[in-house]
């Protein structure tokens, strides 16, 4: 068997911010209900990570736990370990209602570094991206240009941004045409 | 452009995120109604001019259906909840009425 | 002449030099000149035609309102036509040229028109080009076509080399205009806390304060700006942007400003213009206000200028528009212009005012001044052609009677002020008439509301009617205190710097000038300069019976265009109530809409052009096909390919090759684009019975069943192969396009109707790469991987097995679309093009040849599968297609049942699906109808079927086609004739059964 390829094989730009593709990331994509104790122990127990509330995104290196919708989470792990960590989350949750599938390889992942990080992610999604609104930690699901996309911001001048795949080639076409070093825009305070 | 708070996740969604769904609290008619009831189920709908019930699905988001309530006159929203329900709560035609005191909607008022 | 003067001027660098052109002759301006100012300054008064009759035209005014310089900028591809000269900032390079003139400027064939400008009145195009019929398409339209039109488009073969972005902004507060007021305000809101943007549409802050004077808290009104946007710049909470307008005002917010970055200075980097799509809690419009023209016979001959603008241009940029101006005014705001030319050593021969009394302590410091002013007068008409030469002095009460003539090459008119309410009114705002000023101003009671029902904009400035500095800055204070307020934040209590100006006397309302004016004179008075409407015009389209503001709009192409009545609108209006005889207030104001002025389509497009301007969704094999020569066809947002063509094919003998290569020996397809959802649970069963026309709670675990999806009107909507997972878990396939729709009608089912079944559902389309196997040596390929047993036994005909494949984990399913021998593997996307690359060189030894969609619809088609979006249009159930096997008669319900008993969808006359064969062997034309005897009541032939799929078939060597037909099935081995696109010619086709190869699919069973 080959090694992972990346949708963009590690693209990567700088701009007002640097932009780089990464991943692989094990995902595994959990449905059922998150209030259920059995669920967050599974989870929690799986990660070493804390349940996110509502639009959290409890993100510790390759490991987290992304608040998705009231009835999904999006559990990280390392990639090598996404098969076995679905097989124990469905064991672990057997005879209950869920949801468990290793959804590893259906996202692209780029990671966006730069102290103009919130003033390039306000050109492409309708979200207030402002330190008080959008502060680290948490999740926002939403589109960038045309594409469905989630983003979170690890830290200030760290966010994650994922996508389908499939449209890997356009987003990472998007932020480096959103991070364009002469289009500097001076809202968000560096 | 219309801005509606997702009533799952809270985010306050602007309507590039929402797939407007068109009216809510339809009955369902299967095999076995009568194509009157059948019809009114297919085809007809309400168009206020003022109160209306609406869906809207947070699809560039948290991805759930929600109900909402506005005025097609102003835009004013009245309030947004769950889909899973076959009428609106109590709490949001207390806004209404408190809102557009003599309003009609279908059978409610 | 106009001129530059040797002093003044506090916008422009004297020192500098530039170099610009206009319609092809050199001219020097200074940085800090727009290009208005610098042709004024240049003695080019005449900057182009009017539109209707191409009539000589001046710069009118000296900001957005313009109406008249209109230029070409830019050559090849960076054209652009109807830009303003005078919001055009001058730079070094600059080429511009006139438009609606031919053969030039100064001689143009089309001022004929002028001529016969009796008969081009109000709906002469209507009346006239009516009759006879044939004379409008042949004569009449290319004679209008070449003489009419705004500029001239950008050649469509060019591409415009500048970049445009988006950008989103949230904040409390969003001031448009910044102008003393917008200044004001903006600091009474930043005081708060609150999150301010302020933006500004020129390059400058304080708009006409420095022009007009008075002064601040003590200050100049220059000191007073340059302090406060000091401190705002040096406040966290606020943005300034300049060269950012307001361009519109939108539900629940909702502005859209646009920044224009690098129009003034073409030489910088990135992005040209930027458009900021903004959600702010509260908006303040502090816009203005634009003067009004007045109305009197030649008032379009170029040198005719509103008072302002003659202002404006002395003070900001040290031009005088001539030597000798003839001020005429109807208000005290005009001496300003008369008294700054004045003193500016230019002459002032008079000021007519059509007051009776005249005006107040303006007009004295005017007379003291030595200008004569002669009150109760009214201009009768203006001399000259191609520029003023003087004007003829009536009584205002008369008809026209020449009491004098003044000699002037320049006449700087006033009719009073109207606030731009243009933004206040975009979402809702209404407005009231100010009888004492003669003017709409926004209405505080009807204000715009946002999704709370509470109000969202609020006016500050002259924009609200305010007109002395004193009242200009406390409402333009409490504007900023009141937003903020409502935004959440607390005022604090600082005092309003104080405004001080002259006081003025009230203006007397002027709608034609003299009151009386004879027809003659109103029939060169203008009304709209760009679009050619005279007061006679409007009163003729009162007398037609047009009441309506917006009829006559219409009807006389008042306001319309790119300066949509920005300096003609108001005194249209008061001249079609008048000749109604009603009441300004009642004839109301045509609708203001967004943009405030045209914006570029480039900022509307942002960053959504070139690569970037839709998505393409790409497989993980997408760099394999296209470094194998793939042609690509779209499917939804997916790039599939169509075909490989090799060196010397074409795509027809590329699909050829393909077909008959699958299949004598082995294919490979690209199958990732097929939706793959899972659905899972203890209801999971119970919700494919709803949602598949067939059974689905039946399928055995490591089982597929082919299923149609139908919505509640009852056309199929969807179809593909179900798999059984386990118990509670199934895979269901969609159609490429149809991955995304698909789950959203699964969740919205179990969403908003079947809440309380116990079912999930996750799109995993994209999880998985996705290669079709197919051909007789297929399972000698899989053999040859090794890893799984794939043998007819254990692996049969609609079963799938979970294993390994080459060392890659794999999921096989053995279904067949080209009723082959076929096995559709997925593989996790990451190692999806690895896995490909595998197969394609264990294929080697079976000529394993790759193939695009179209040998996969030539294939089915040869076996009659139907496909969705071919045999189906979303009026074709699947009763149509003959596909009752798939139609469970057990189910009490599923989507669309209802539907299907309904009597259009039970009639037996419905036009079903067969095979089509042409006699002759060719290829039917795609969408062709066939025709049936007689005629419809329209005089169309009558038709009996249409054809839904067409192709040559490579492997029966001749056309083949499937097609809808009345009563078809019944109707086996009738040749009926099909109609090709020229309506003529007919083909004979003999109906057939759709399954053209292997009707008993001995291939597929192997």
């Amino acid at each position: 068997m080959s090694d992972p390829v990346l949708p963009l094989g590690g693209a990567q730009y700088e701009g007002l911010v640097d932009v780089r593709e990464a991943g692989p990331q094990g995902m595994i994509a959990l449905r059922g209900d998150l209030a259920d104790e059995r669920l967050q122990e599974a989870v929690t127990q799986l990660t070493g990570l804390p349940m996110p509330g509502v639009r959290g995104a409890q993100v510790m290196g390759e490991s987290g736990v992304l608040w998705m919708s009231p009835d999904e989470l999006l559990v990280l792990v390392p990639y090598r370990q996404a098969p076995r960590a679905r097989a124990q989350l469905a064991e672990a949750l057997q005879g209950q209602h869920a949801l468990v599938e290793n959804v590893s390889d259906m996202r692209a992942m780029f990671r966006l570094r730069g102290t103009q990080l919130r003033d390039v992610l306000a050109k492409l999604a309708p979200v207030d991206f402002a330190r008080d609104a959008m502060p680290a930690g948490e999740l926002r699901r939403t589109r960038f240009a045309q594409v469905a996309a989630g983003v979170w911001l690890v830290d200030d001048t760290t966010a994650q941004v994922f996508c389908f795949r499939s449209v890997a080639d356009y987003m990472f076409k998007l932020l480096c045409a959103a991070a364009d070093p002469d289009a500097f825009v001076g809202f968000h305070a560096g | 452009m219309l801005t509606f708070q997702c009533p799952y996740c809270g985010v306050q969604a602007d309507e590039t995120e929402l797939h407007a769904g068109g009216e809510a609290h339809l009955t369902r008619h299967g095999p076995g109604s009568s194509d009157k009831d059948f019809e009114a189920y297919l085809f007809m709908r309400q168009n206020p001019k003022g109160v209306h019930f609406e869906r809207w699905r947070h699809v560039n988001g948290c991805g759930k259906w929600f109900h909402a309530a506005r005025c097609t006159m102003t835009l004013e929203v009245f309030g947004a909840y769950p889909a899973q329900t076959t009428e609106p709560p109590k709490r949001i035609l207390d806004v209404i009425t408190s809102k557009r005191p003599g309003w009609t909607w279908r059978e409610l008022s | 002449m106009s001129t530059r003067l040797a002093t003044g001027g506090r916008l422009i660098d004297r020192s500098s030099d530039i170099r610009f052109s206009f319609n092809g002759k050199s001219f020097r301006g200074h940085e800090g000149d727009t290009l208005a100012s610098a042709l004024l300054a240049n003695d080019q008064v005449l900057v182009g035609r009017s539109f209707k009759y191409h009539r000589p035209r001046g710069v009118v005014a000296s900001g957005a309102e313009e109406p008249n310089a209109l230029v070409n900028l830019g050559q090849d591809n960076t054209h652009e036509p109807n830009q303003r000269a005078t919001t055009t900032e001058l730079f070094n390079g600059l080429q511009a040229t006139s438009q609606n003139h031919w053969p030039s400027l100064d001689y143009d064939i089309g001022a004929l028109n002028g001529l016969f400008g009796r008969f081009l009145t109000a709906g002469f195009y209507y009346k006239m080009f009516i009759h006879p019929r044939p004379f409008w398409k042949h004569l009449y339209e290319p004679f209008i076509r070449q003489s009419a039109g705004l500029g001239r488009a950008p050649d469509p073969e060019t591409r415009d080399p500048d970049t445009y972005e988006h950008f989103h902004a949230f904040v409390d507060v969003v001031v448009i205009g910044g102008g003393v007021a917008g200044l004001q305000a903006a600091k009474a809101a930043a005081d708060t806390g609150a999150k301010v943007l302020v933006m500004e549409q020129t390059a400058h802050w304080g708009g006409r304060a420095p022009v007009d004077g008075g002064a601040i808290d003590g200050m100049t009104p220059g000191d007073w700006i340059k302090k406060t946007v000091e401190a705002l710049d040096g406040m966290e909470n606020v943005t300034l942007r300049t060269r950012c307008m307001g361009a519109g005002v939108y539900d629940h917010g909702y502005l859209l400003g646009y920044e224009r970055l690098t129009d003034h200075a073409p030489f910088m980097k990135g992005p040209r213009h930027r458009l900021w799509r903004v959600r702010a809690k509260q908006i303040i419009t502090a816009t203005g206000a634009i003067e009004r023209p007045l109305s009197f016979a030649g008032n379009d001959i170029p040198g005719v200028m509103l008072a302002s603008a003659v202002r404006d241009y002395l003070v900001n940029f040290g031009v005088a528009a001539g030597k000798k101006t003839v001020v005429v005014t109807n208000n005290d705001d005009a001496y300003r212009t008369a008294i700054a030319l004045k003193q500016a050593g230019v002459q002032v021969p008079a000021v007519i005012d059509a007051r009776q009394m005249g005006g107040g302590v303006l007009m004295e410091e005017a007379r003291a001044l030595g200008i004569r002013v002669e009150t109760g007068r009214a201009i009768a008409k203006v001399k000259g052609g191609k520029r003023v030469t003087g004007v003829a002095v009536c009584s205002m009460a008369g008809g026209g009677a020449m009491l004098s003539e003044i000699k002037c090459d320049a006449v700087a008119m006033s009719g009073g002020w109207s606030p731009v309410v243009h933004l206040w009114s975009h979402c809702g705002g209404k407005l009231t008439w100010d009888e004492e000023r003669a003017f709409f101003r926004p209405d505080p009671e009807r204000a715009p509301t946002s999704h709370d029902g509470r109000p969202f904009v609020t006016v500050a400035g002259s924009a609200n009617g305010e007109m002395h500095l004193r009242d200009v800055l406390e409402g333009a204070d409490k504007a900023g205190k009141n937003a903020s307020k409502a935004a959440g934040r607390k005022p604090r209590r600082f005092a309003p710097p104080k405004g001080e100006s002259a006081e003025e006397a009230p203006l007397r309302p002027v709608w034609l000038m003299p009151e009386n004016a004879w027809d003659d004179l109103r029939m060169k008075s203008w009304l709209d300069y760009q679009n050619d409407v005279k007061v006679s015009d409007v009163q003729l389209a009162a007398r037609e019976g047009y009441e309506s503001v917006e009829h006559t709009k219409r009807y006389t192409t008042l306001g319309m265009a790119t300066d949509q009545g920005k300096l003609s609108s108001i005194n249209g209006l008061a001249t079609l109530a008048a000749s109604l005889g009603e009441e300004i207030p009642q004839v109301g104001t045509t609708t203001f809409r967004p943009p405030y002025t045209p914006i570029s389509m480039g900022a509307i497009a942002g960053e959504a052009r070139g690569e970037i301007f839709q998505p393409i969704r790409k497989t993980p094999m997408h760099d394999w096909h296209e470094k194998h020569g793939a042609a690509w066809e779209p499917v939804g947002h997916w790039r599939r390919p169509y075909c490989y063509p090799q060196k010397g094919e074409d795509k027809h003998q590329a699909v050829h090759r393909e077909v008959l290569a699958t299949r004598d020996s082995l294919g490979l397809l690209d199958a990732s684009t097929l939706g793959k959802i899972i659905v899972k649970g203890p209801d999971a069963g119970r919700f494919l019975d709803m949602l598949y026309t067939n059974m689905m709670s039946t399928l055995k675990p490591g089982r597929c069943r082919y299923g149609l999806m139908c919505t509640e009107n009852g056309f199929l909507t969807d179809d593909g192969v179900v798999a059984r997972i386990d118990e509670e878990t199934f895979l269901c396939h969609t159609t490429s396009g149809g991955a995304d729709r698909i789950h959203a009608h699964m969740e919205e089912w179990l969403q908003t109707e079947w809440w309380d079944w116990k079912v999930y559902t996750a799109n995993v389309t994209e999880q998985y790469a996705q290669l079709a196997v197919v051909g007789p040596n297929a399972r000698n390929l899989l053999e040859k991987l090794g890893g799984m047993d794939v043998s007819k036994d254990t692996l049969p005909f609609m079963a799938w097995a979970d294993g390994t494949l080459a060392g890659f984990p794999v999921r096989v399913y053995r279904i067949s679309f080209s009723g082959e021998l076929s096995y559709e593997i997925a593989v996790p996307a990451n190692l999806g093009r690895a896995f490909w690359d595998r197969v394609v060189e264990a294929g080697q030894e079976w000529n394993i040849t790759p193939y695009g969609t179209e040998a996969l619809h030539v294939m089915r088609a040869e076996k009659g599968f139907i496909m969705i979006g071919d045999e189906t249009d979303g009026t074709v159930i699947p009763q149509d297609l003959g596909l009752h096997w798939a139609i469970s008669k057990k189910k009490e319900d599923y989507l669309g049942k209802r539907a299907q008993e309904r009597s259009h969808m039970a009639d037996p006359n419905r036009w079903k699906l067969v095979g089509l064969e042409t006699v002759d062997g060719s290829v039917l034309p795609d969408g062709a109808y066939a025709a049936a005897p007689g005629r419809n009541a329209n005089g169309q032939r009558n038709t009996q079927g249409r054809v839904t799929s067409t192709y040559h078939s490579p492997t029966l060597g001749k056309g083949i086609a499937m097609g809808l037909v009345h009563n078809g099935p019944d109707r086996m081995g009738e040749i009926i004739p099909f109609v090709r696109d020229d309506g003529e010619t007919v083909v004979e086709a003999k109906i057939v059964s759709p399954v053209f190869f292997d009707p008993e699919g001995e291939k597929q069973n192997v």
